[in-house]
Formats: structure tokens, sequence, C-alpha cells
């Protein structure tokens, strides 16, 4: 089972869990699966025509999807989804 | 690099460094002839000023505009309680010079702008971003692509921080990815909470300027590998790290120009929303009470925000506000609030979008203007 991690921005719309399995063996099935558990994460992660949002990176290990196979690269048992959100804070 | 000549009380300040043969007295040549710019003296900002003036950098500047705040000094360490109400850069500056003289500073006491921000980047080696918006994190880096200057990237979120060396110049001369290979757009206003909603554990800026500190020394002396195609990832409640690979994304457009950053982060639309709610001032809330007006108060703040400080109202969060309609009065006015007036605007934009509620006033600056304005001995946060 691929493990997804959740980055603290979104924990709160997974009950809290900072890190999730999942069945998926793609990306795309991974993030179905994940935002039907979680129906309010999709705003989260895709935009209105269905693309991943410009300020959210997909990564499977050390590898940015897009520089894999996007939505279509493959997970095994044990691969790592991080989910990377743009953050702003510094100052206050 | 042999004509930067140091003084005897350098030698001695600086011996730690000197006796690391990787490091030696070329790397602190190179820290002395070095000018670097830290953007924000804030949480990632204190330890970052205070290490790269501790190590020597020749030259640093100093931009914020701000006054140092009570809420402020939970995790940047450069101030204290005698500077609050002054002025970050000048207190900042106050405080470093104390702790090495070797070192010269420029105060920038201003807002970073379009208008500004190229002719203030331009007479610097480096950038070390410590700022806490998305509008200035865009301004930063477009203006380093644009001069060709090395952007060192810290951010952080409760418990999570993010670091990356963008923009490095190679030594091919060609430049590595920069934030907008990362995040080509900002999220809209409001999806991602801010810093001063989600909180932040003190001691985190401390790690991760730390790390980023180290990361400027690092561009700054050609010593080691910088964090260039990578981003560190830090996690400070499992104590996850990752170190993952950047790529420049070939349909990243060319940036030419700076550009209008609020619009660009749909900060203005945002205002104008919020000018279409009808408002009430923290004064005629109180004159409602005092008078005793016939009127429901509703806080859309969280519970752990309401045990801080609060004004009585009923706690609705603004997350459970559609499910909780029936506890909104239709018939009389209705004053919502949070702690500076965008959540319970968010709130009475959703409740008249959807609703068609059209009773509803939101308090304009929040629970802020009210320990501001109405009640010094309520805590602000």
């Amino acid at each position: 089972m691929a493990k997804v991690i959740i980055p603290t921005p979104l924990r709160k719309f997974t009950e809290n869990e900072g890190s999730l399995n999942t069945d998926g063996t793609t990306i795309q099935d991974a993030i179905k699966d994940l935002t039907e558990k979680f129906p309010e994460l999709k705003k989260h992660i895709y935009d209105d025509s269905g693309s991943i949002r410009s300020f959210v990176r997909i990564y499977v290990g050390d590898d940015d999807i897009k520089a894999l196979q996007n939505e279509a690269t493959p997970l095994k048992e044990d691969s790592v989804v991080s989910i990377i959100p743009a953050i702003a804070g510094g100052i206050k | 690099m042999s004509e930067i000549q140091f003084s005897k009380e350098e030698l001695e300040r600086y011996s730690r460094h000197l006796i690391i043969p990787e490091f030696n007295i070329e790397g602190q040549r190179k820290l002395k002839a070095a000018r670097v710019l830290v953007v924000g003296t804030g949480g990632l900002g204190s330890p970052l000023l205070l290490y790269l003036t501790a190590a020597g950098v020749g030259h640093i500047g100093i931009l914020d505009f701000d006054v140092v705040d009570e809420t402020n000094l939970q995790r940047q360490v450069l101030f204290t309680v005698d500077d609050v109400g002054k002025s970050k850069a000048e207190a900042a500056k106050i405080r470093l010079e104390k702790l090495n003289p070797h070192v010269n500073f420029t105060v920038h006491n201003v807002q970073l702008t379009s208008a500004n921000a190229l002719d203030i980047i331009k007479d610097y080696d480096v950038v070390a971003d410590g700022t806490d918006n998305f509008p200035t994190r865009y301004l930063v880096n477009d203006a380093c692509v644009i001069l060709g200057k090395t952007n060192v990237y810290a951010s952080i979120f409760r418990f999570e921080g993010q670091v990356s060396v963008f923009n490095y110049k190679k030594a091919d001369g060609t430049f590595g990815p920069h934030y907008r290979d990362l995040f080509p757009a900002p999220p809209p206003p409001g999806l991602v909470p801010s810093c001063a909603e989600g909180g932040v554990i003190g001691v985190l800026p401390g790690i991760v300027g730390s790390l980023q500190a180290n990361e400027v020394i690092k561009v700054v002396t050609g010593v080691g590998e910088p964090l260039a195609g990578r981003l560190f990832l830090l996690d400070a409640l499992t104590f996850e790290t990752r170190t993952l690979k950047l790529h420049k994304d070939p349909n990243t457009p060319e940036i030419k120009e700076l550009i209008d950053y609020d619009q660009f982060c749909g900060i203005d639309g945002d205002k104008q929303n919020e000018k279409k709610i009808k408002e009430v001032t923290v004064s005629e809330l109180y004159d409602m009470q005092v008078k005793g007006e016939d009127f429901q108060l509703i806080d859309v703040r969280e519970p752990y925000e309401y045990e801080i400080a609060n004004l009585g109202g009923e706690l609705i969060p603004l997350k459970t506000v559609l499910n909780n309609i029936d506890k909104i009065s239709s018939s009389k006015k209705v004053v919502v609030h949070c702690r500076s007036g965008a959540r319970s605007a968010q709130a009475i934009e959703a409740l008249k979008k959807k609703y068609g509620f059209d009773n509803l006033y939101n308090l304009k600056g929040g629970i802020l203007a009210w320990a501001n304005e109405i009640d010094p001995e309520m805590a602000k946060y």
C-alpha cells in the first residue's frame, strides 16, 4: 500500500491525519481514493477544470510527477506520495 | 579576494571558521566581501540576521516596514520587550551592531513593492526571503530572476517548513529553478490560512531560518552544495524530513518585468468583496451594546481562539456556518466577527450567496480592533 503524506495546511480536511494509505496503483487512483474519503480535499488539489492546482505539487519519492508520468505515474507498495502546497509564512 | 584584510579582533572572532580546512580565511574573505539582503525581520529574519551578522557577512541589508508587536516575541528572538512599538528594521540594527561591530548595515524601513524592489535588490549579491505573504514572495522571486540574484527561500506553517535556493547561478552561467517553477501561481486568498490565522510553533522559524542562514553562507562562500534544484521539507511534529528534486519548468513564462502582485494574488478582488459587505465599527458595536439594542453577535473563529479572548458572541466556526443557519437570526441585525475581519467577511459572503441573508454586518477589524480601541485589557493574538 502506498503512503500519502498530507501537508499541515490540508490536515484539517483529513481529520488531522498526517499520512494515509491508499490502494491506488497510480497517482490518479490514489488521489481519487483520497478525495472520495475526504471530499473537501478535492478543491484544494484540483481546480475547476480538473487539473492539479498551480500552487500544489505532487511527488512520488523524491521526484515531481511532472518529471515522471504525471497523474499516470505508477505507485508501488512502498511508494511515498507527497502533496506539497505553497505556504507563505515567515514574519507573522 | 586577497585585498580583503582582517584586524586582530576579527581574526580572533572568526577563528572557528578559519580552522575549518574547506572554509578557512578564503571563506571568511568571501563572507566579508558579500552583500546580503534579508527581507523580513520576523520569525525567519531573526535567526537569519543573528547568524549572518555573527558569521561576519560584510554588508547586510535589513528590510521591514513593520513595528515590533507583543505577539512577535514568542519567536522573533531578535527583539526584547523594550523594542515593542519600535521599527523592526531599526531595532534589529541596534541589536546586531552590538553583536558584531565589523558588519555594515543598511536599514530599508519600507515595504518592498514593484516600484522599489529592483532598485533595492540590485545592490546585493544574495537575497534571503523571510516574508509572510504570497505577493511579496512572488515579488522577491521575480526581482531576483530579473537581476540574476540568488534567492534563498524558506517558509513555515504551524510545524512545517520549506527551504530551497532559487535562481542559483551555476558554474556554466545558467540559473537553477525558481519559485515559479515550483508554484506557477499562488492560491486564491482564503484557501490557505496565513500564519497569523494558522499559527506557528515558536521554535520552528528558529530551526528553518538557521537552515536558511547556512544556505546563504554556502552560496556566498561556495563551500558545499547549496540546496539549489532541491526542496527541503521538515515536519517538526513527526521529525520527518524530505529533500525533493526541483526542475526547471519549460512552461514557466520568462519574467521580463515586475507586475501588480496584489492583483496577481487576487487580493484586490478580495478587498473589493469585503467592501460590498455591510460593516459596523467596534465603536458602533460598543454603542449598540450600551444602548441595549436588539441584535445577535456571532463569532466565526475556532473554539481555541474563543478561549484566548471573546466578545461573548455565539461561537459558530466559519466552516460550520452553512450547517448552522437555524442559529442565525434572519429578522434582526446580526453582527459577525472573527480575529481581524477576513473570515467573518467570508462567512457573510457565503450566507448571502447561498441563503440570501441581508441582515448581516461584518465587524470591521474584528476582535483585534476591539482590543485596540475599546478594551485595552483584552489579550491580542
